[in-house]
């Protein structure tokens, strides 16, 4: 049988995991290194790499806007995809699934192009900060997350949910505040996540919006990557991973991590 | 609530990804339809330049062997995992989850120091006399591979974990009772069962590779540029925006098309009865 008994199968997954894990435990390994290029084995031991990190402006300003960009993209995301799906879901409108398309549709588009079109369109034509223009250009990142996980939630919400909350006089509103959204929480939160992860590590929507005042940090990291050749980058690879980590351990915490992948 | 409440509900995301998305497409598209005579001059022009064909064959080759990779490595996992007892399979599946949320610059520059000229694998070769000199895996098409594998596997697993656990296990188990040996139920009782989801991989990896951006800057370097690559010269190096707007129409088409493409296959192959 086919199953997890099966010795070739555990022969070749044991290989294909033990090189999914073996780069990134490499990048931790050459993050402590002395000699300041990235090599192994490692000379000796120091976290002064780490402490190198802080040195670097653009990483520090870079981490701070990737944050902040994350943070309101996919929160303007859910604000307006949230509202969307609920009216594709719950009420008659016409061409409904034409809609849903329309709204995955971003998702098609290469995110490079994505990036140069709006940097040329919103940026450079019409004199939007470039500020907006990453908050506009993750924004179309988030929505498909949000537009997916929170319909395929809203198709298994029991209608008669908010059937009750209207016989009981709640307004529609209401209904969609107090009875709506607290079901659909674990999908909203697992939006949220997917979406703070994706804005936080996009490359090709930030990469062309870096003003000589606003850097993103991947594509800070890969600046820094092309110019010098330190152990720099893997000890900001590692605090990278780390912070991965942590918003795995928050969401396995809140609602478990299959919501994510579901 | 009546129908145009609803449709209230609907106008801030349709205007949203109709300005923001179709809107600026239309405006770099309109500029590379003007030329004088033939509307088509430009593409024309693009697709008789023998480097410009170079890049495009080079992008698409590099999805096609990174697709094939990635499905022969990740359908004997996910089958692997997919059938663990659950407590394992949540320990694997974070195995899985975790390269895949983590940042395409990090799992990229892992793969500069395997690679590099004084990466552990030249060492490796020197050490077992595989070469005597360093070899240059690095800023090569195979490296751009490699890395676009390391990138997506992760993505194919977990895809086809979910259609795996959907499977009735019992129709193998009438396969092998019926004498099939595994290779056979492999190819004969599992593979088509699965073909949907495989179609679904497939399409992610191959759209993901086509227009990824990361990978093959850090590790194709300058001189094997795919389109997502000469896109960013062409616009930010060189300033020549009519020539990169060219490049993404090309790039948006030929990803569509064999998106399509896949899916027409996908829907003729997929066996199951269906009301269609």
């Amino acid at each position: 049988m086919l199953n997890s008994k099966n010795k070739i199968l555990t022969v070749i997954s044991i290989i294909v995991l033990a090189i999914l894990m073996l780069p990134l435990i490499l990048v931790v390994i050459t993050s402590f290194n002395t000699q300041n290029s990235i090599s192994l084995p490692i000379e000796g031991f120091t976290f002064n790499w780490y402490a190198n990190i802080f040195q670097q402006p653009d990483f520090i300003a870079g981490f701070e806007s990737s944050l902040l960009v994350a943070l309101i993209a996919s929160g303007l995301a859910l604000i307006i995809g949230i509202p969307a799906v609920y009216a594709l879901t719950r009420f008659n409108v016409p061409k409904a699934s034409w809609f849903q398309s329309f709204f995955l549709s971003p998702t098609l588009i290469p995110e490079i192009v994505i990036g140069f079109a709006l940097y040329q369109t919103i940026v450079i034509t019409i004199r939007i900060p470039v500020f907006i223009g990453l908050i506009i250009g993750h924004f179309l990142l988030c929505l498909p997350y949000v537009i997916r996980l929170i319909t395929a939630s809203m198709l298994l919400l029991d209608r008669h949910i908010e059937e009750a909350g209207w016989v009981y006089g709640c307004s529609p509103r209401k209904t969609f505040f107090l009875l709506v959204l607290p079901n659909i929480k674990t999908s909203i939160i697992a939006a949220f996540m997917m979406c703070f992860i994706n804005s936080f590590n996009n490359m090709p929507i930030s990469l062309f919006m870096n003003g000589p005042s606003l850097t993103m940090l991947p594509p800070a990291i890969l600046n820094y990557l092309q110019n010098n050749y330190d152990p720099t980058v893997s000890a900001i690879s590692v605090l990278l991973m780390v912070f991965t980590g942590l918003m795995m351990f928050l969401v396995e915490k809140a609602i478990g991590l299959k919501s994510l992948t579901k | 609530m009546n129908n145009r409440s609803a449709i209230h509900l609907i106008v801030p995301a349709f205007l949203g990804v109709l300005i923001f998305t179709f809107f600026p497409l239309i405006q770099i598209a309109i500029p590379t339809f003007q030329a004088k005579g033939n509307v088509f001059a430009e593409y024309v022009r693009f697709l008789q330049n023998s480097y410009n064909l170079q890049v495009i064959a080079r992008t698409f080759m590099i999805s096609v062997i990174t697709v094939i990779i990635v499905l022969v490595l990740g359908l004997p996992v996910s089958l692997w995992i997919a059938r663990q007892k659950v407590g394992v399979k949540q320990v694997l599946s974070l195995l899985i989850l975790f390269p895949m949320l983590t940042n395409a610059v990090v799992r990229n520059f892992a793969w500069i120091i395997i690679l590099g000229k004084d990466g552990i694998l030249n060492k490796l070769f020197m050490a077992l006399h595989i070469s005597n000199q360093p070899v240059s895996i690095l800023y090569t098409n195979i490296s751009i591979v490699i890395g676009s594998v390391y990138l997506f596997l992760p993505i194919m697993i977990t895809s086809l974990i979910g259609s795996i656990s959907e499977l009735n296990i019992e129709v193998e188990e009438a396969a092998a009772v019926l004498g099939a040996t595994p290779l056979t139920s492999f190819f004969k009782v599992l593979i088509p069962q699965l073909t949907p989801g495989i179609f679904t991989g497939c399409i992610l990896v191959f759209a993901g590779t086509m227009t990824a951006y990361t990978t093959p800057q850090i590790l194709g370097g300058n001189r094997h540029l795919v389109m997502s690559t000469l896109i960013y010269q062409q616009a930010m190096t060189l300033g020549n925006w009519q020539s990169a707007s060219v490049v993404a129409i090309v790039l948006i088409l030929i990803s569509a098309f064999s998106m399509w493409l896949m899916r027409r296959i996908s829907h003729m192959l997929d066996r199951r009865p269906s009301l269609a």
